[in-house]
């Protein structure tokens, strides 16, 4: 009974628009399979996923983020620091200054990787929450911080041969990036399993409703008794735990870190949210719209590289893209309001 | 009291908004050098005939003349060309300017057309402000200044626009005595200076000293027009609400069960010094609609903030069915049993862009949580139930809640408010922005909540609904509770309490 109110073409429009971020990895999956001949292979899919999923991981947390009306520039320096973290814990273990050194095995030194991502993070949602500092500018803040801290942990030198020994137990750890399971990547699992787990949180909790809550109006989620200061907090964590993960793969990737890593990572993150429509206003957004927004821009540098497009190219495509998708967004939020409008003033009469 | 000239007249003048005819037929005298008083209750039209003299809204049918000659205004330009300015109850001002950048925003005197001549800003700030006799100088910023002075910047403002008429819209509400002294000072002087005054207020004894000429509205009829001499506020009160009130779904009184609430000694210091809630000791019982009525500012939604934790600076004690409440956040409380409608439903009751669903469910997730798992069936199941208990008229729950009107958006906040299982209801103006059909649905709604055994405690400024709905009437003014009286009391009564220096007046 709802659906006959609206005009068919205006369902059919709608329906098109929504599912935008689809039909955009679409066309340019149909693009570059014909124009490339070697795009659709199965190694080169391996390949783009593994690339996609680095971004993909940083934008699932930023999605949360900006859901809740917020921002998260720290996440490319919290990379950063984390692979410098990582690196360290393998090569050096931690001196305790008698003349011995602690040593940490591979899931140990995830662990504390994680928990200094993490921990960044805290620093971010306290700023936030207990001190008022605007998102943008706490976050810019730790993301110079967290830089500089990777910088100085190494005086701006790579760890090399993060390869890890098997007397320490830490021959797994190229493992993480490299690995295959099941004849997939092992991140590939991992996002797998990170995706499905924000969803979850996101649709089937009421953690997940009170973040678009307090996206969509915080005094009035504050007012129906959402605890809007804890909510802040989990997701510039979990933002946080991402972007350690993503260093811990990118170290264990290229057996190494490098202080530099990370950098603009940021910016890849927010476009992926915002190209798989995340509003920056707060209060819409969904993770899987995220993943295909991130697949999407992937894709996109790939196959034009595979294309022999230039880089400077890529970079105008990439920024016409996202205008294009938010200009996008704007006319479906406008269309939806319209037949939603419709139909309740239909039932209102 | 004889010599003034009429500078405006109003004839036949009516507005008709989509549903309601806000004016029918008013005729309006407005004199020169004078202050010509506009009274009326909440929605009788005095802030529409207000509009469209200052150019904001056009009359449907009638004719506004000047001078004999008739006068279109298309626009608020258009009014100000005609010497017409307007001071709103919210002042319209930018804090991080400063007062002649506020008194010239975007009239501008400025040199080859596009730099700000700032000297000749600043003498023609100076000059008003001595015209005025305020010690303020141009180059302050705004935000250093008291409310009383903004208003009088405002002031300001419409005089640099040789603003020959001045409307002022309720520009006592937020200051204090002794700034409203100099306010009336400037209108003192702005009177002798030949400038006709249009003074909207509420406070009635404060309409009687200033006032030259009244004119009472109701229900957008004028119901008493008359030059001030001899008016006292029994007949200001016969006209604003007539001998009858209306009438409203009302069941028989039922003996009320235990108290429910009780709140002792609650106060909230304001910013600037005294109280904006100053020791208030109420109680409600199980069953009973207690009515808080009184004037804009009067601390009333504020007390209603501290009872649900907003106002961390805020002391007292509360109890609800006499254990004390200790919880010292929203999510804490409303497990205890209480639950706030606000009065602001865009910003402080409702989530817009989530479903009609999500905002019902918001405060009661936890229902349907089992460890961190939503069942979602569950909260639609619930959700639809409630949908249907408080009849709201929807087409799908999935559709954001912005796409309902008024009334039913009202319903969706009393709906999540209810999902709670409060014990205690506070509704914030309950019946503002919603049409006669959806209010009376409101309204029954509440008797039949009572009815249930939830106790009420609503804040009005509607004087009709405070005493139609209301088993027991609390008056608040200052911050203060200035009256309680049983239902069925004289309007004038309750009109009296809610105007502080009024009771002083008649003693003296």
């Amino acid at each position: 009974m709802t659906a006959s109110i609206a005009s068919p073409q205006q369902n059919w429009l709608l329906l098109v628009l929504r599912l935008r971020t689809f039909v955009a990895l679409l066309l340019v999956l149909a693009y570059f399979s014909v124009m490339a001949p070697n795009f659709l292979s199965a190694a080169n899919a391996v390949i783009v996923s593994k690339h996609v999923a680095l971004n993909a991981f940083l934008a699932i947390g930023m999605t949360f983020v900006i859901i809740t009306g917020g921002i998260d520039l720290s996440v490319g320096s919290i990379v950063g620091l984390c692979a410098m973290v990582a690196g360290w814990l393998v090569l050096n273990g931690v001196d305790l200054g008698i003349g011995y050194s602690v040593w940490f095995n591979t899931w140990e030194i995830v662990g504390i990787t994680l928990l200094v991502g993490v921990g960044v993070g805290l620093v971010n949602g306290l700023l936030i929450t207990r001190l008022n500092v605007a998102p943008f500018i706490a976050t810019l803040g730790t993301l110079y911080i967290a830089r500089g801290a990777a910088l100085l942990s190494s005086e701006g030198r790579t760890f090399p041969n993060l390869s890890g020994t098997a007397e320490m137990g830490t021959a797994s750890f190229p493992v993480i990036g490299t690995g295959n399971l099941l004849g997939l990547p092992v991140m590939i699992w991992l996002l797998v399993a990170v995706a499905l787990g924000a969803h979850y949180v996101s649709r089937r909790t009421p953690l997940g409703r009170h973040i678009y809550a307090v996206g969509g109006n915080e005094r009035g989620a504050a007012l129906s008794g959402v605890k809007v200061d804890r909510v802040k907090l989990f997701v510039y964590m979990f933002s946080g735990f991402c972007a350690g993960l993503v260093g811990i793969i990118i170290a264990s990737q290229l057996q190494a870190a490098h202080p530099a890593t990370g950098e603009t990572f940021e910016l890849n993150a927010i476009a992926a949210a915002v190209l798989g429509g995340t509003s920056m206003s707060g209060g819409r957004g969904r993770i899987f719209g995220t993943i295909i927004g991130a697949f999407v821009i992937g894709i996109l540098s790939d196959g034009l590289i595979m294309m022999g497009v230039s880089s400077f190219w890529q970079t105008v495509i990439k920024g016409v893209v996202i205008v294009l998708a938010v200009v996008i967004d704007q006319a479906q939020s406008r269309l939806q309001a319209r037949v939603a409008l419709a139909q309740e003033a239909a039932v209102g009469r | 009291m004889t010599d003034h000239p009429i500078g405006l007249t109003i004839r036949g003048g009516v507005k008709v908004y989509p549903g309601t005819r806000a004016l029918k037929g008013v005729d309006f005298d407005l004199r020169m050098g004078a202050v010509n008083v506009l009274v009326g209750e909440n929605g009788a039209g005095k802030s529409t005939l207000m509009k469209v003299i200052a150019g904001v809204e056009t009359l449907t049918e009638g004719r506004i003349e000047m001078e004999g000659r008739e006068v279109h205004f298309r626009s608020k330009g258009d009014a100000v060309k005609a010497g017409i300015g307007i001071v709103f109850q919210e002042l319209n001002l930018f804090p991080n300017l400063t007062v002649a950048e506020n008194i010239f925003i975007g009239h501008e005197p400025v040199r080859a057309g596009v730099d700000i001549d700032q000297a000749a800003q600043a003498n023609a700030t100076a000059a008003l402000m001595r015209r005025l006799e305020q010690d303020i100088t141009p180059d302050t910023p705004l935000d250093h200044l008291r409310v009383g002075q903004q208003q009088i910047v405002e002031i300001a403002k419409a005089l640099s626009q040789d603003a020959r008429i001045l409307i002022l819209d309720e520009p006592t509400s937020a200051l204090s005595a002794a700034e409203v002294e100099v306010l009336f000072r400037v209108i003192a002087e702005l009177k002798a200076q030949g400038v006709g005054i249009v003074y909207i207020s509420h406070r009635l004894d404060e309409l009687i000293r200033v006032g030259d000429y009244i004119t009472v509205l109701r229900d957008g009829e004028i119901t008493g027009s008359r030059a001030m001499a001899g008016v006292d506020i029994p007949w200001i009160v016969r006209a604003m609400i007539g001998e009858k009130t209306k009438e409203f779904p009302r069941t028989t009184a039922a003996a009320f069960g235990d108290e429910v609430f009780r709140a002792e000694d609650v106060t909230l210091p304001r910013a600037g010094g005294g109280f904006a809630v100053d020791h208030v000791n109420l109680s409600v019982r199980k069953g009973e609609i207690v009515g808080l009525y009184g004037l804009m500012g009067a601390g009333r939604t504020e007390f209603l903030e501290c009872v649900m934790a907003q106002h961390p600076a805020s002391r007292g004690r509360m109890f609800v069915e006499g254990a004390p409440l200790v919880e010292r956040d929203v999510a804490g409380r409303i497990a205890r049993g209480i639950a706030l409608i606000p009065e602001d439903r865009k910003r402080d009751g409702l989530v817009q862009i989530m479903a009609i669903r999500e905002n019902l469910t918001l405060s009661s997730l936890g229902l349907f949580t089992r460890l961190m798992h939503l069942d979602l069936k569950a909260e639609a199941a619930k959700a639809m139930e409630f949908v249907k208990r408080l009849t709201i008229k929807v087409a799908s729950p999935e559709n954001p809640v912005s796409s309902l009107s008024g009334g039913n958006q009202q319903k969706v906040v009393i709906g999540k408010a209810l999902m709670t299982s409060p014990k205690i209801l506070l509704m914030d103006e309950p019946s503002r922005g919603i049409d006669i059909g959806a209010k009376a649905e409101v309204f029954r709604t509440m008797r039949d909540l009572a009815a249930q055994g939830l106790g009420i405690l609503f804040v009005t400024s509607d004087l009709d609904e405070v005493l139609a709905l209301s088993d027991r009437i609390l008056v608040m003014a200052n911050g203060r509770i200035s009256g309680e009286f049983p239902a069925g009391t004289e309007a004038a009564t309750v009109i009296a309490a809610a105007t502080p220096s009024f009771k002083k007046d008649q003693a003296a």
